[in-house]
């Protein structure tokens, strides 16, 4: 089964999803284009992971509906190999725990895993791990035990678990949390890079310093709710709605003359927008 | 000084429970020092995992069945030699197998000696407990099988990454979902371990004094519920992040191994000792050995 070529990767129309008492999104509508690369920031507990989860087919609304390249994307749904198989193959999802997504017993194990499940022939299946673990400059790492791996090669590792499958989409968990400057260099330089397989990407973040980098589109998160939606430079000018959604906080420090004073503080690049006394 | 001594041994010390986790996580730097191993360029490495499973398992249940005790020391010896053509340290062989092997097996073969019934072979002076030529030879059976079969053991398990390992095992028909368990288990071991010593090392670095039982036991029945729990939330992701990937309840694996020549060759070659160790181990030398008759 093929799923069609549509305007719109995703449709979602009132959606709602609680975790029993708690509500992590809340009558959440919105269209996302085919070949958009998307932010979605928020605070922690904004339901920014929730999105995803929703998104990759992994948990299902309780209210409202969700479609995925013009099919309705349901449990009954899923359920149907062929429909499964295709989503699968279209939508992938990088985890932000890396060793949550690092289950098998080596880097090549892990790499042939999504493949082998979607029944791809075996020869195409072993060409493809060596393309992939090339293009992401981690061919060395092939027979590593995964507990063996840096943060950075495990998140490289995770990244290509999932590209093997040329997903049409992907979608990254706040990607560059817990790594170290290098590492986080080399994803977002993968991000920003339009040449990478994935034609619509969408990144949960709340590292507003990456955002210009790696998004055309910023959907902001407060409370299982979109605050607001934007390009990147208009979303980070509005540091009222920054400061209220929780992407930046009241910065409190001491000038030489020994007066305190208080500004928002955004963490880009720690520059701050006026000049000290 | 003495009371500093004192706080600091029973600081060092900790818990039975920080104890445990210690031992642990001493025997995950293990683990991954075996892997170095497993990676070292050495005769046993270069082979085919399936050919270390079959030929190394053979002389294994060769040992085991064989009534022949210079047949028993001579697969030691080749043991030994394996060893050393597969730069495993012999050192580290001899402290780590072969002493705890004679000390367990010593446990039981010792009394053996005395009470077997059989022809006296030795009096022991001042406790006048007799030595038996049949007791002895049970304890020399006894002994050399547990070494050779254990040194065996440990060259297949130091000598080939666990992944390769649990690969080789499909060749003995155990099921594809039993070793993919396995895996994911071996795995996950780690990740919980580390947890489990954070938590445990983040409590530590919070503690002055020393805590009475009763608290302690409190705290080790809170972070082991927690630990629970945190395994709990694991496996949930580890099942969503399997299910993203097109996993569907039925597991598809990938076998990556490929028979060289010098495989076959080695193949052969285990195929020629255990033929021969069983041919010879068929009737009992000892008393030839030992010149009892």
């Amino acid at each position: 089964m093929e799923l069609a070529a549509t305007k719109y990767a995703f449709e979602l129309a009132d959606v709602t999803y609680r975790y029993d008492e708690i509500t992590a999104l809340d009558g959440l509508s919105l269209q996302i284009e085919s070949g958009r690369r998307i932010a979605v920031l928020g605070a922690n507990g904004s339901g920014k992971s929730t999105l995803l989860r929703l998104l990759d087919g992994l948990y299902f609304p309780d209210k409202g509906t969700i479609k995925s390249f013009g099919e309705p994307l349901t449990e009954e749904a899923m359920q149907d190999e062929e429909f499964a198989f295709a989503f699968r193959r279209r939508v992938a999802l990088v985890f932000q725990n890396p060793d949550v997504q690092l289950f098998n017993p080596t880097v090549f194990d892990e790499v042939a895993f999504g493949p082998l499940q979607l029944r791809w022939e075996k020869s195409d299946i072993r060409r493809r791990i060596d393309e992939t673990l090339e293009s992401l400059e981690i061919s060395h790492l092939k027979d590593r035990s995964p507990h063996r791996l840096s943060g950075g090669e495990k998140k490289r590792v995770a990244l290509a678990s999932v590209l093997i499958l040329e997903p049409e989409v992907l979608l990254m968990d706040e990607p560059t949390a817990a790594l170290d400057p290098k590492s986080r260099g080399h994803v977002i330089d993968f991000l920003a890079d339009r040449s990478n397989a994935a034609r619509t990407v969408i990144t949960a973040t709340h590292d507003l310093d990456i955002i210009e980098d790696i998004a055309d589109h910023c959907l902001v998160f407060e409370n299982g709710r979109l605050a607001a939606d934007g390009t990147p430079s208009a979303i980070l000018a509005d540091h009222d709605l920054l400061e209220r959604t929780n992407l930046i906080h009241a910065h409190r420090h001491r000038h030489p003359d020994g007066s305190f004073h208080t500004h928002p503080h955004a963490h880009r690049f720690h520059e701050h927008d006026h000049e000290h006394k | 000084m003495n009371k500093t001594t004192s706080a600091k041994s029973r600081r060092h010390s900790g818990t039975f429970v920080e104890r445990t986790l210690t031992g642990l996580v001493r025997k995950t730097e293990r683990a991954l020092f075996a892997e170095e191993i497993a990676r070292a360029d050495g005769l046993l490495q270069r082979l085919d995992p399936r050919v270390k499973i079959v030929g190394l398992l053979s002389l294994v249940v060769t040992v085991t069945l064989s009534r022949n005790l210079f047949t028993i020391l001579s697969v030691f010896a080749l043991g030994v030699i394996l060893a050393v053509l597969s730069k495993v340290p012999v050192r580290e062989l001899a402290l780590r197998i072969w002493l705890s092997a004679l000390f367990f097996t010593g446990a039981i073969a010792v009394p053996v000696l005395f009470i077997t019934a059989g022809e006296p072979l030795l009096r022991i002076p001042l406790i006048g407990w007799t030595i038996t030529a049949q007791g002895l030879t049970s304890a020399l059976y006894l002994t050399s099988r547990v070494e050779a079969t254990a040194t065996l053991s440990i060259l297949l398990v130091l000598c080939t990454s666990w992944s390769s390992v649990l690969k080789g095992l499909r060749v003995l028909h155990v099921p594809v979902v039993f070793v993919v368990i396995l895996g994911m288990t071996y795995r996950y071991i780690f990740v919980i371990l580390e947890t489990a010593r954070d938590m445990f090392e983040a409590r530590r670095s919070r503690l002055v004094g020393r805590l009475d039982g009763r608290e302690r036991r409190h705290i080790a029945a809170g972070s082991i519920g927690v630990l629970l729990t945190k395994s709990f939330y694991l496996h949930h992701e580890v099942f969503l992040a399997m299910q993203s990937r097109g996993f569907r309840g039925e597991v598809y694996v990938l076998d990556e191994f490929a028979m060289h020549s010098r495989d076959w060759l080695a193949l052969a070659g285990f195929a020629v000792l255990v033929g021969a160790a069983v041919w010879l181990g068929r009737q009992e030398s000892l008393q030839t050995l030992l010149n009892l008759s």
